[in-house]
């Protein structure tokens, strides 16, 4: 994993942590939104405003609903 | 009184406060005599004319899980955190979800939510703001939270009448446990209002206090020198119970809630009416109501919010619908203002007093004003009599609500 992406991953676990409660340490590349982490389709949307707070990068809603892993939103992020 | 009407105890109550974060340090610190009330520090402070109020001694945001906290507008935060103290206070009952309801209100709703986000919306765009925007803002989302905390089905409802709100909320979950549409309700008021707008616009219509040199000496209810109400923040909370409920899972019964009285001025959107007539309506309804004699009021916690209007009104309509024995006394002197919250955390304390047989002086009461010919407990706090006692909660709003809830001692 680059360094970049390592970054992200731990600006990305630090905003799940702060919306959800899921510990940061869990939020892994592999791991799926829905299905591991148990994430709603609104908190969803709260991560999303966050992350383009964090990361400066926008993710428009029909974006948003493809994105169903850690890794995707990576990949999206890193455009 | 029908003899063979549903009876309704309280089996639980809780309470965040300026002067406490929880029922048991709130209670103890208005026996002391202590005020809730401070100078604010917040960046808005040198726009309006005044610079104090009584925010809540235990920020909610601290109590609450943070995730959980986010999602919810302060008043919401207030509502959780003693609903949940009064749940567990009542032994956490086992009820059917569908036997189960919940009354809560606030007087005003989430308005930090919406002025907030209007700024988001306004600076950085509509996609900016939370989803949980309009559950934090609408004036029913304190109620719908406790709902959703503890499963209620039975319904879920929130009273709005301004200042009357929280004293309603009890009166109508009181009555839902009456028509036989609930076994438990949770009920009460919250407020989370202390912010620069309702601020100016409360000082706006000349209603607050401006003694900015003597925050806490600013809430005044009785005396000559008052100048108007302090504003306050929080949430009191209480878990009615059928008697049949209460009994067979061997509850501890606070007290009974007895009777509700409902009325509305029909005079002035703001001025309380100047003969007390519906506020004297209120409290003879809820005598009546609760199927108690003005000898059997003990006490009554008074709505008197520091006004020159309307706090002499008060004591004179107390005079006329229920007698000068009782004793009176205006904890809002200690907290503060709640505004919807207040008849929530008022009714905690009327029933700590029947439960304690103590009523907590009026702090701040110096030089009383003329035309008062009740017993205001002022100075030291008085003790009620042994034997059966009952007392009453008085709330009123603007708009010209007034409602009075009568409690009996267990």
């Amino acid at each position: 994993m680059a360094a970049n992406e390592q970054d992200i991953l731990a600006g990305l676990g630090k905003i799940i942590n702060e919306i959800t409660g899921i510990p940061a340490s869990e939020v892994t590349p592999e791991k799926s939104f829905v299905d591991d982490l148990d994430i709603d389709s609104l908190s969803m949307v709260e991560i999303a405003v966050a992350a383009q707070d964090e990361f400066g990068v926008e993710i428009p809603d029909d974006q948003l609903k493809n994105l169903k892993t850690v890794k995707d939103v990576l990949n999206f992020i890193q455009g | 009184m029908s003899a063979n009407r549903v009876r309704v105890v309280v089996t639980g109550l809780g309470a965040t406060t300026p002067v406490g974060g929880d029922v048991t340090s709130t209670w103890a610190a208005l026996l002391a005599g202590q005020s809730g009330v401070e100078t604010l520090t917040a960046d808005w402070i040198d726009t309006v004319p005044v610079r104090f109020a009584g925010t809540a001694a235990v920020d909610p945001a601290e109590v609450l899980p943070r995730p959980e906290a986010r999602r919810l507008d302060r008043s919401e935060q207030f509502a959780l955190v003693a609903a949940r103290e009064a749940w567990q206070d009542a032994g956490a009952p086992q009820v059917a979800p569908e036997r189960l309801g919940v009354v809560v209100s606030s007087g005003i709703g989430g308005i930090t939510t919406t002025l907030n986000a209007y700024d988001t919306y306004r600076e950085r765009g509509w996609n900016r703001l939370s989803p949980f925007t309009v559950p934090m803002l609408m004036p029913n989302g304190p109620a719908a939270w406790i709902g959703l905390d503890l499963g209620a089905q039975a319904g879920v409802h929130a009273t709005v009448s301004a200042c009357a709100s929280g004293a309603e909320a009890i009166g109508s979950a009181m009555d839902m446990i009456r028509a036989g549409r609930a076994d438990v309700v949770v009920a009460g008021g919250t407020e989370a209002a202390i912010h620069g707008l309702n601020i100016a616009a409360f000082a706006a219509a000349r209603a607050m206090s401006t003694r900015n040199d003597d925050p806490a000496g600013a809430s005044r209810p009785w005396d000559r020198d008052r100048d108007g109400f302090v504003l306050g923040e929080g949430a009191g909370i209480v878990v009615l119970e059928s008697e049949e409920h209460a009994r067979a899972r061997g509850a501890r019964v606070y007290a009974y809630c007895a009777g509700v009285g409902y009325s509305a001025d029909a005079h002035h959107i703001t001025q309380p009416e100047p003969e007390g007539r519906g506020i004297i309506m209120a409290m003879t309804q809820a005598l009546n109501n609760a199927g108690v004699s003005g000898q059997d009021i003990k006490h009554v916690n008074a709505h008197a919010t520091s006004t020159p209007a309307g706090d002499v009104g008060e004591a004179q309509a107390i005079a006329k619908a229920i007698g000068t024995h009782p004793l009176v006394t205006s904890t809002k002197s200690m907290t503060g203002h709640l505004l919807g919250g207040a008849g929530g955390i008022e009714s905690v304390f009327t029933i700590k007093a029947l439960q304690d047989r103590i009523v907590p002086a009026t702090i701040n009461l110096h030089d009383l004003d003329d035309g008062i010919e009740v017993d205001l407990v002022h100075g030291e706090n008085r003790k009620l009599p042994e034997g059966d006692i009952a007392a009453v909660n008085n709330s009123f709003g603007f708009g010209g609500h007034n409602v009075s809830v009568v409690f009996k001692g267990a």
